[in-house]
């Protein structure tokens, strides 16, 4: 049955999570994803789960793999600074065929950089991060019904593909509170995790799970098999919303807390009569292409909006190719940064043509 | 007539990777005979480290996570926290350890995770070709140590099984050495209880083999193992620094 | 009669069982295996007694120990 409750984004995840049969959460404390591991450490033990506040992200994102490795279904989260330390595990689960949900609630950076909302990490996130040439699913909630819906399917998607999932968010949607529908979780047909390392019993064989290949040509097959997994990832699991685009001469393009606010700008856009939509990528990784592709037949300016410099806008660019022309408003991260519905109107309008 | 030692069945019947005289291949042995002893190798998960020792997979014939330079213990840790009625050993060498792998092997070792560690020290990177490790000894002369490893600027020697042993949540924490007859004999005794802690949920236990790199020393084989008799001993005792349960 | 028996395709040629031996009944031969490596080898059955530590000494498992009763 589904309930309704009103919660914080970042709580949100770690319920979804528990709902999803997660029992293993290994963390380690950074703002502004604390509630995440708060809540876990409250609630996992009397359910039978493990929680352990490691003594640092990579030993957090070690135990990941670890238990990720014997085929229980366990999370992660962090933000910025921890988010870089967790690369070395993820590249090795990546490697390894492993899957697991690691939640990144962004911060401002480089460095130490800040708490508030921040988009810096588009590109860490759907680039693979660490080492090796990998990619990792990345899902960008824009709401908090999103943080729970989405991590919910973070563990089906990791499961099927056997590829880390990351949900990516910032302060605003794991801090805000939003009322929610809690749905239980639905029935997904998984694939049995017959790789899964638990000790060999009699009769059955090996299992070793490994990032090292030295035989001749493993190493290549392994990309090539990667390679075509990505290009599967691309053809059945990209999700996007799109809002009023049907008829739109510009478009605004943004995600995660930079569409939410997007959203009121494009309706007071549309209040005034002018023909904008809104296109949120919702899978940042599969980026979906396919959706600017089809725009682009009828719609040839696009804005894009982001809480940086410019780092979606790579993959916005590679999907509408030469059919139309991109356009770009960023507010770097920083206190004070966040723009307004307002702010964003006047950008609307000074590119609508 | 009766056979009276045999290779044990918990290691496959495979040649190693290791150099000639490499003590590798005697503590995957010990850690495999006392597999056989406890009767626990279908329950076994072993942690490949990175070194040397990184073909765990090949050599036991147990199911093996590998985990990243250094992290064994971590990877160990969500292991049996996942899966606590199995066994989990770790296999590591000193540069993991010691070095890149301190901070997840204290805090392993404080949490008292119920796991087993078998930390190879044999003063060296052996599969990078011999660099200075944090157990290399003073004056020992490594490939980025070539004047001989100065305490005043590279620090001294780490004793981790003493080192260990100060930490509330360790039950098991002792030293033993592969160089002579006795002392495997010894190592033999202390790796099945460094085992036995686990199995009968005793508590994190720990044992350190001192042992030889004849390659990378520049020493043969029979050299080697009178140097560590006569250098490394001295520094770093045999002994059981911490046996909580008294096994 | 008790006696040792040297695998020669795993034997590296160490040479740690031959100090091992407390009757110095294991010596090395100049006969390489077909990894190169000149092997050792069992020399006197009369005086084994089957104590098995050349066997504990190997690195490589390749001596197999069989004892009197």
């Amino acid at each position: 049955m589904s309930t309704k409750l009103f919660v914080k984004g970042n709580e949100a995840v770690a319920m979804a999570a528990i709902e999803a049969g997660c029992r293993y959460y290994f963390g380690y404390p950074i703002t502004p994803q604390s509630d995440i591991p708060e809540y876990l450490s409250r609630e996992l033990p009397p359910l039978g789960g493990e929680f352990i506040q490691a003594e640092s992200e990579v030993a957090a994102i070690n135990m990941l793999l670890g238990a990720s490795a014997t085929g229980v279904r366990c999370m992660t989260s962090s933000s910025g600074p921890g988010i870089s330390l967790k690369q070395e595990g993820i590249s090795f689960m990546a490697g390894s065929e492993l899957p697991g949900v690691i939640v990144d609630i962004m911060r401002q950076g480089p460095g130490l950089g800040g708490i508030d909302a921040s988009q810096a990490d588009y590109w860490q996130a759907t680039r693979g991060g660490g080492h090796g040439g990998y990619r990792i699913i990345v899902l960008a909630p824009s709401s908090v019904q999103e943080m729970y819906d989405l991590t919910m399917q973070a563990f089906d998607l990791s499961d099927i593909y056997r590829i880390p999932v990351m949900v990516l968010a910032d302060s605003v949607i794991g801090q805000m509170k939003e009322s929610i529908v809690a749905n239980p979780r639905p029935v997904t047909e998984l694939p049995a995790k017959d790789w899964a390392v638990r000790g060999r019993r009699e009769g059955q064989s090996q299992n070793v799970v490994k990032s090292l290949k030295l035989g001749d040509g493993e190493m290549e097959a392994f990309h090539w098999k990667m390679h075509a997994r990505y290009q599967e990832l691309a053809d059945k699991e990209c999700r996007w919303e799109e809002l009023q685009t049907d008829d739109a001469t510009l478009v605004v393009t943004a995600f995660g807390s930079a569409a939410r606010i997007a959203r009121t700008a494009v309706a007071m856009a549309r209040e005034e009569g002018l023909k904008v939509g809104l296109l949120r990528p919702i899978t940042l990784f599969p980026f979906p292409q396919k959706a600017y592709t089809q725009l682009t037949r009828h719609c040839k300016r696009l804005l894009d909006i982001e809480l940086n410099t410019g780092q979606m806008i790579d993959d916005v660019r590679l999907s509408v190719a030469k059919d139309a022309e991109v356009e770009f408003y960023g507010r770097p991260p920083g206190a004070g940064s966040l723009p307004t519905p307002e702010e964003l109107l006047e950008q609307i309008k000074k590119h609508y043509s | 007539m009766k056979q009276v030692f045999q290779k044990p069945e918990s290691l496959k019947d495979v040649q190693t990777h290791f150099c000639p005289g490499c003590s590798h291949g005697s503590v995957h042995r010990l850690a495999a005979e006392a597999m056989d002893e406890f009767g626990i190798r279908a329950e076994t998960i072993g942690v490949a480290s990175v070194g040397c020792s990184v073909f765990l997979y090949s050599y036991f014939d147990v199911d093996v996570i590998e985990a990243p330079h250094g992290r064994a213990p971590a990877v160990a840790t969500g292991a049996k926290r996942a899966r606590p009625d199995r066994i989990v050993f770790t296999y590591q060498g000193d540069g993991d350890l010691a070095a890149i792998g301190t901070a997840e092997i204290i805090h392993a070792a404080n949490r008292g995770e119920d796991i087993t560690v078998i930390f190879v020290n044999n003063t060296t990177y052996g599969m990078t070709g011999g660099q200075m490790a944090p157990t290399t000894m003073v004056g020992q002369k490594t490939s980025t140590s070539p004047y001989g490893r100065d305490q005043n600027k590279d620090g001294y020697p780490i004793r981790m099984a003493e080192l260990l042993a100060q930490l509330e949540g360790v039950g098991f924490s002792a030293r033993v050495a592969v160089n002579s007859p006795k002392n495997v004999m010894q190592a033999k005794k202390l790796m099945k209880t460094a085992f036995q802690y686990q199995v009968e949920k005793k508590g994190f236990s720990f044992i350190e083999v001192l042992a030889v790199c004849p390659t990378n020393w520049g020493m043969s084989p029979l050299a080697a193992n009178e140097h560590l008799g006569n250098e490394m001993i001295p520094y770093f005792p045999l002994g059981v620094y911490r046996n909580t349960s008294n096994l | 009669m008790s006696h040792i028996v040297i695998d020669e395709t795993r034997c590296k040629g160490c040479g740690l069982c031959t100090i091992a031996c407390p009757r110095k009944l294991v010596a090395m031969s100049d006969t390489p295996n077909s990894m190169g490596y000149t092997v050792a080898v069992f020399c006197d059955a009369e005086k084994c007694t089957g104590c098995a530590l050349c066997a504990e000494m190997c690195p490589d498992v390749a001596i197999a120990v069989f004892k009197d009763k």
